[in-house]
């Protein structure tokens, strides 16, 4: 088998083979028993420098990250937005083509823009770029990992039914999520209110409805996603109440799910808004194995990256 | 001092003339058109072989005009200057350029018509026709003091880029206008709309994780627009039309006799958004590229008359707008220099009359804009433009004149090139290897 990955960035679900996926999550695998040895430490990152680099506030992704390279004994500084130069006007290619000159080896990047961690790539020679979510595009790495959760989970993607509910339009998760489930076979429904459903969704391969009892139905999984307030220029919905009442999970729309039905949330979470506090709680629930599987997922990623780098 | 272009293939609009034959000119002036049907075999035999240009069948066409660009002088001369911009212009076989207000200061005052009106003169290769803006600063409100701006040498009025928003203001500028004969340029855009998209709303821009313009942004703002001229019977250009329903909509109102042309860029009836992909900056403009549908009906408005006028939007910036996250670059391309290339794809592609294509290059703009040129008459001043269609052009930094390089078409080897340009009898343009020698 292959153990190299074909890219040497992780910008977007779309450029990494079934290949690359299944490798990711195969190395995922085997290293995530590290996470629950009492001496959480191993050495093949040795000597690799990852620099997240982070414009854009974030506690699990960062967090995360910072882990995953920590456990792999990575050397890991952090820069976040609020203390570099952008603040003194300097370009995004000049900030990074000086972070770039103290030789990282990987750079995480999130950014508001859609594009930036692809334009970083372009730029830079000296170092893999991993696109810790661009603006209202995709977040790979997440869907990676909720690949990951399904898989453990429920035992395959190919033929399940996956429902991806809420605000679509904002959510670079969806994004990711519709692309990396439909290229695994699975049959990919997306539903929340019309306002918030974009134009050009088809174009992902997702079925989309209105209707949220028809994604709903026999679904095996549900993810559901938080309303972004932030990126609205104004409210795209009336209110969260009237959000709650037709589209939030609540019992009584669980009822038609497979029998064996995941619940997932990329969090934050509005707990009231998109699902009930006990649906968050329930044993369906998997939001925080998700959050588990996120470091193992990414130590996988900065791993392959590294030795394809070495 | 005497000049005969003969063996040229003849192509003027104006008189719907196309046939093989010779030009004289004659101080600057031309002094005859004589045509081979009519007999004309190559006589004025005093001339000397220096002073005659055997085109060896390449077209010759009236000096080009181009209706809508941007010179960036006063205030970002580090992306263009009007002498770079008319040298660019005359590079692409242009004599004349109207150029738009968004310099830093706005044209909004007779001070920054008069510079330009004196800088053109002074460096320019090519004319230059200052549009003024339409209200004061660009922001909506106020009018200009437009009769004045008209004495100082404007020849249009516009809020290109940031289009008037209150149709209360649109409509007293479109009356004042009136009384002035004047015209109206309209970027049609409805901002509420538009938000803070970045490229066309739709299949890419979802792929993308853009943000989306929708159609229907320019789509309104047409329909305002067309509707307010024909209530105020003010004479209204549409500027950079990029939508089907646009056209259709102009297309409808010339059929009701509103007094109402309209252009297109090069860019719109040669790209759509999948040239966005890799998040391409120099292929982000507003209006945006859009669908091979709009890009059909673009084509389609050019071929039926419904689109008046071929103008490239000519939008110089540098590294500094573009070279940076794409929901912050800068809107626009250079195209002065691209822009016959491009055009001719019409001709070899889409059926066009060649007759039709240099209309709207030149005759067409300069009825629009009511000014001379745009055709080929006796003593007239000899404005002209030799074009040869098969020569290829490599566009890289190296072969564009122009401050900027902000093109999509940068690397790319176009076929068709203008080989020399000539303004009321100087030559601004010619890739001949020196003064006058015989093509190759």
């Amino acid at each position: 088998m292959n153990n190299r990955l074909s890219v040497k960035h992780i910008l977007g679900v779309e450029q990494l083979t079934l290949e690359d996926i299944r490798l990711i999550l195969d190395t995922a695998e085997a290293l995530k028993e590290i996470l629950d040895r009492p001496i959480k430490k191993v050495p093949p990152l040795r000597g690799c420098t990852v620099v997240t680099l982070f414009f854009e506030p974030s506690t699990r992704t960062r967090l995360s990250f910072e882990l995953a390279a920590k456990r792999l004994s990575a050397d890991t500084v952090s820069v976040s937005a609020a203390t570099s130069s952008v603040l003194k006007g300097e370009t995004l290619l000049d900030t990074v083509k000086n972070v770039e000159a103290m030789r990282p080896d990987i750079l995480v990047v999130r950014h508001s823009s859609s594009g930036a961690p692809h334009f970083l790539a372009r730029h830079l020679t000296g170092c893999s770029v991993i696109n810790a979510g661009d603006g209202i595009n995709q977040h790979p790495t997440q869907a990676l990992l909720d690949l990951f959760t399904v898989r453990e989970r429920l035992g395959r993607v190919k033929g399940l039914k996956i429902a991806i509910l809420g605000d679509i339009l904002h959510s670079r998760v969806a994004h990711s999520d519709i692309r990396i489930f439909k290229a695994m076979g699975a049959h990919v429904f997306v539903s929340g209110p019309a306002s918030l459903l974009p134009i050009g969704l088809e174009a992902l391969g997702a079925c989309v409805t209105t209707k949220v009892e028809e994604a709903l139905a026999s679904a095996d999984v549900v993810m559901l996603l938080r309303l972004q307030k932030e990126r609205q220029g104004r409210s795209l919905i009336p209110s969260e109440r009237e959000y709650a009442n037709f589209f939030g999970l609540v019992q009584e729309r669980c009822l038609n799910l497979a029998p064996d039905a995941i619940l997932m949330h990329p969090g934050p979470i509005n707990r009231g808004v998109e699902l009930t506090s006990e649906l968050a709680d329930s044993q369906q629930s998997v939001i925080l194995n998700q959050v588990t599987n996120g470091v193992a997922v990414r130590m996988a990623i900065l791993s392959l990256l590294w030795a394809d780098r070495s | 001092m005497e000049l005969l272009f003969e063996n040229a293939r003849l192509i003027d609009p104006a008189s719907g003339l196309d046939e093989m034959g010779a030009v004289l000119v004659r101080n600057g002036r031309i002094a005859g058109i004589f045509l081979l049907k009519d007999g004309f075999s190559g006589e004025f035999t005093h001339l000397l072989p220096s002073q005659r240009f055997n085109l060896k069948g390449r077209w010759l066409v009236p000096g080009l005009i181009d209706m809508h660009v941007h010179l960036r002088e006063p205030g970002e001369e580090y992306k263009e200057t009007i002498a770079t911009g008319t040298r660019a212009a005359a590079a692409g076989g242009f004599v004349a350029v109207a150029c738009m207000p968004n310099t830093k200061p706005v044209n909004d005052d007779v001070t920054v018509t008069t510079f330009i009106r004196h800088k053109a003169a002074m460096e320019g290769s090519a004319r230059v026709y200052p549009v003024a803006c339409i209200t004061k600063g660009q922001a909506g409100q106020a009018l200009t003091e437009m009769g004045m701006l008209l004495e100082a040498g404007a020849i249009a009025f516009s809020d290109d880029g940031r289009p008037v928003k209150d149709s209360a203001v649109m409509r007293l500028a479109m009356e004042y206008a009136r009384g002035f004969d004047a015209l109206i340029i309209s970027h049609a855009e409805e901002l509420g709309l538009v938000a803070d998209g970045v490229m066309n709303e739709g299949r890419m821009s979802q792929l993308l994780g853009l943000k989306g313009i929708p159609s229907v942004a320019e789509e309104i703002a047409v329909f305002r627009d067309i509707a307010l001229a024909k209530y105020t019977g003010a004479r209204l250009h549409i500027a950079h039309v990029s939508t089907k329903a646009a056209v259709e909509l102009i297309r409808r109102a010339k059929a009701e006799g509103v007094g109402v042309t309209a252009e297109t860029a090069p860019h719109y009836f040669t790209l759509t958004e999948d040239a966005v992909e890799g998040y391409n900056t120099n292929a982000k403009m507003n209006p945006p590229l859009r669908t091979e549908e709009d890009r059909q009906a673009v084509i389609e408005g050019l071929k039926d008359g419904t689109l008046d006028a071929i103008a490239t939007d000519h939008a110089p910036h540098s590294s500094l707008e573009k070279e940076v996250e794409f929901d912050r670059a800068a809107n626009g391309i250079i195209g002065l220099e691209t822009a016959v290339s491009l055009s001719l794809e019409l001709v070899r592609r889409h059926g066009m009359n060649p007759l039709q294509l240099i209309a709207c290059l030149s005759w067409s703009p300069a009825r629009i804009l009511r000014v001379a040129g745009g055709s080929l008459r006796v003593n007239e001043p000899a404005d002209l433009c030799v074009i040869d269609v098969d020569m290829p052009f490599e566009v890289t930094r190296e072969n564009l004149f122009s401050k900027s390089c902000n093109t999509p078409f940068l690397g790319q080897r176009l076929s068709g090139r203008v080989v020399l340009t000539m303004k009321a009898g100087v030559v601004t343009h010619s890739l001949l290897e020196s003064g006058f020698i015989t093509l190759p």
